[in-house]
């Protein structure tokens, strides 16, 4: 089953003749263990794709499928409760907060699930331990370097049973080697079945991905085929 | 690439076979230039020829040892020491391509910079995936050599794209003819 589907999805902002539409009929299906790359200029719908996709705006037209669910159907609380269960985002921007320790931004996500709070502790962990921060639980977001703080964001979207990345620009401001350490821990989580769907306008980072999604003017305009055989393929499903 | 320098520089750690200097040269570049046996031993002819290189004696195989003269060890600190120009890699049978499509009538050009954006993050891809199972110091800063390359030429097809939306009107889809050039039927098949 795939973690995304878009199916015909239309979105308009505006109105009247300050109508845009920014998506214009996309269809698009990510699957488990799969990491897509959306690429295009400025304007394409690509921040777009991504809200939608997070359910954090609806489409005017078609479905929006996250793990078997159509956010489409369901109400805003519902919606709410799906995205912060299911979904993990990564922006440029880490908003990790200053007065808290690498381990307890990575809790927090768990713990707004209503965990126990030694379960969540044991949680980010877990997950920081996925990005190569154990030793580094303890600090504070000043006393670490920024790609050390954008694996922390990273760990934060992958805690708990999140199988959907949404990560707009993750590695956007980092020099090339700090990029290339995010893109090796995405990958890395894609290669043990979480789905991530990335936007970038970063050739080198998109190049990391299985499949490369074009949009222009809200439309997929080309994609690169997916990378893997069909026995890959066969075992995902 | 110049296989002839090459060549020499790896006959500056020692005196080699003609097969050694292949299998060391694709070591260091993890196989990512294909040179075959034929290629080393003209080249090494011309070397001699050039008395950049020396050739020993044969084994009972029949196979020759050779080593750097002395003026091969200066050619080789000259290659060292000299920064590559452009005109040294001439092959830029994209940027005429494009020049090309652009002047020809009924041509897509938008369509041919897609196909080829495409084309060069698919090798971008595959490079990438190369990069992280390379091993030792040589092999992953050739391939990101040449991943750097082919971000530069995907920045270029943008700057392209963006250029030709402020200049030339949109091709309607229909009639997007193929994009010029020998691989042109290749092309046609992957869109």
């Amino acid at each position: 089953m795939s973690v995304l589907e878009l199916d015909d999805v239309h979105r308009d902002h505006g109105g009247g003749a300050a109508l845009v539409r920014a998506l214009r009929g996309l269809s698009l299906t990510v699957l488990p263990g799969e990491f897509v790359a959306v690429m295009g200029p400025s304007g394409s719908g690509k921040s777009t794709l991504l809200n939608l996709a997070g359910g954090l705006v609806t489409p005017t037209r078609g479905r929006v499928v996250v793990s078997g669910t159509d956010l489409t159907g369901l109400g805003a609380t519902a919606r709410a409760a799906l995205r912060r269960r299911s979904i993990g985002y990564v922006f440029q921007e880490l908003n990790l907060i200053p007065s808290l320790t690498a381990a307890e931004n990575v809790m927090l996500p768990r713990e707004l699930d209503g965990v126990r709070t030694r379960t969540a502790r044991a949680d980010a962990m877990s997950a920081l331990s996925e990005v190569g921060l154990v030793g580094e639980a303890g600090r504070f977001p000043e006393e670490m370097s920024g790609g050390q703080r954008q694996r922390v964001a990273i760990a934060r979207a992958l805690v708990g049973e999140r199988r959907l990345i949404l990560a707009d620009e993750p590695a956007g401001a980092l020099d090339s080697n700090g990029g290339e350490e995010i893109m090796r821990v995405l990958r890395a989580r894609c290669d043990a079945g979480t789905a991530c769907l990335m936007v970038t306008h970063e050739s080198r980072h998109a190049a990391w991905a299985d499949r490369v999604v074009f949009l222009r003017d809200g439309l997929a305009v080309d994609s690169t085929e997916p990378a893997p055989g069909p026995e890959i393929l066969l075992e995902k499903r | 690439m110049s296989i002839r320098h090459s060549l020499l520089a790896l006959l500056s750690r020692g005196p080699r076979y003609g097969y050694q200097l292949r299998t060391e040269f694709e070591a260091a570049t993890g196989s990512t230039w294909p040179l075959n046996i034929g290629q080393v031993y003209s080249t090494l002819g011309r070397l001699e020829r050039d008395e950049l290189v020396l050739r020993g004696g044969q084994d009972e195989e029949g196979r020759s040892v050779y080593s750097l003269t002395e003026r091969g060890a200066e050619e080789v600190r000259q290659w060292f020491a000299t920064p590559l120009t452009r005109a040294e890699r001439p092959r830029d049978e994209l940027a005429v391509k494009l020049a090309l499509a652009l002047t020809s009538p009924g041509v897509d050009v938008r369509a041919v910079v897609q196909a080829q954006r495409a084309a060069t993050l698919r090798s971008m891809r595959d490079l990438t995936k190369l990069k992280t199972t390379a091993e030792g110091p040589a092999w992953p800063l050739v391939l990101e050599s040449m991943i750097f390359q082919a971000e530069a030429e995907i920045r270029w097809l943008d700057h392209c794209e963006t250029t030709l939306l402020h200049t030339a009107p949109p091709v309607p889809a229909h009639d997007a003819a193929p994009p010029i050039g020998e691989d042109s039927d290749e092309r046609a098949r992957t869109r």
